[in-house]
């Protein structure tokens, strides 16, 4: 047992380089990201998509664009040094859509219910 | 016992989960990044939600049509991306221990990061003279705040970046100096997240 302790047990500190990236993932990430921002770009100034549906478009371009970002930059995967970047990311992404869709949706439901105002 | 204890040991070696032992200091700085990091994204996120709830109060003000230049974005995008990109190949020069690939790739990771920040602040310079400034409208204030923290922010980078750069040279690429890369790369890319966001939700929303 004492064999196996020596052999699996790590202290902080020890240093042991994984190859996490190399240039081909990288230039993946690269090319798959102009790819969503031109889209983008388009999108939003033609009207290949329905008109009405061009803002949900967007943001379905975005977060894929993000997705991206967080896969082939950040180099977020499913490996177990990953699980508690993932889990922070949930909780983060829980706030940060609390705060947006929260504030959006209180104050839409203040002006609907505000007076005339007297000019 | 002890067989079913080695039996635990062997099978479970997974780190992050509590097996194997503690995780490397690689990985438990990196975490510690990415929480600040984190805490920065629910920052922007109070001001894109401001933003987004006064975007339409122009108060018979200019509005995002009138003022946005989508080509002008297009190529700050590219910047940023492409400077993401550089920032990269950077990391991964300096985890192979090549530091003149590090400073060359780096040094266009600069150059991109400064021309993203002088076209944004000659179009604020603009719009400010065009009697566009903050303090127009609603819409405009929620504006300037939200895209230029994201300029504070990138400007932040660069300063971290020159400082990254003196300490390769200054230290060579040692196991510290090597994690401070890493929280340099993780900072780096985030802000670019956030670009996404303003790009998509600012500027293409906004000039329809």
């Amino acid at each position: 047992m004492a064999d196996v302790r020596l052999l699996h047990d790590r202290t902080p500190g020890v240093e042991e380089q994984e190859p996490t990236a190399n240039y081909l993932s990288y230039t993946a990430g690269l090319v798959l990201a102009i790819l969503l921002t031109i889209t983008s770009f388009v999108v939003a100034q033609t009207n290949l998509l329905w008109p009405p549906g061009i803002p949900v478009g967007l943001m379905v371009l975005a977060f894929a664009q993000i997705g991206v970002h967080l896969v082939f930059f950040l180099h977020l995967g499913s490996g177990p040094d990953h699980t508690n970047n993932l889990l922070a990311l949930a909780f983060g992404m829980l706030a940060v859509f609390l705060v947006i869709a929260g504030s959006i949706w209180i104050i839409a439901n203040l002006n609907w219910n505000m007076m005339e105002m007297p000019r | 016992m002890t067989v079913a204890t080695v039996d635990f040991i062997s099978t479970d070696l997974a780190r992050g989960r509590g097996g194997g032992g503690p995780a490397p200091t690689r990985i438990v700085v990196a975490y510690g990044f990415w929480i600040f990091l984190l805490s920065d994204f629910v920052l922007f996120s109070g001001l894109f939600a401001a933003y987004a709830v006064l975007s339409g109060n122009t108060a018979g003000g200019p509005t995002g049509s009138e003022l946005f230049n989508l080509r002008n974005v297009f190529i700050e995008t590219m910047c940023l991306l492409f400077s993401s990109y550089t920032c990269g190949l950077g990391a991964l020069s300096a985890e192979r221990r090549q530091p003149g690939r590090f400073l060359g790739f780096n040094v266009l990771t600069l150059v991109l990061g400064a021309a993203f920040l002088i076209i944004e602040s000659t179009e604020f310079a603009a719009m400010v003279a065009k009697g566009a400034g903050p303090s127009r409208s609603a819409f405009l204030s929620g504006f300037f705040t939200l895209v230029g923290t994201h300029g504070v922010h990138v400007t932040g980078g660069l300063l971290f970046l020159v400082y990254m750069m003196a300490q390769v040279v200054a230290k060579g690429l040692r196991p510290h100096v090597l994690r401070r890369l890493l929280c340099f790369s993780l900072f780096w890319h985030a802000l670019d997240i956030v670009w996404v966001g303003v790009f998509t939700l600012v500027y293409l929303m906004g000039a329809r």
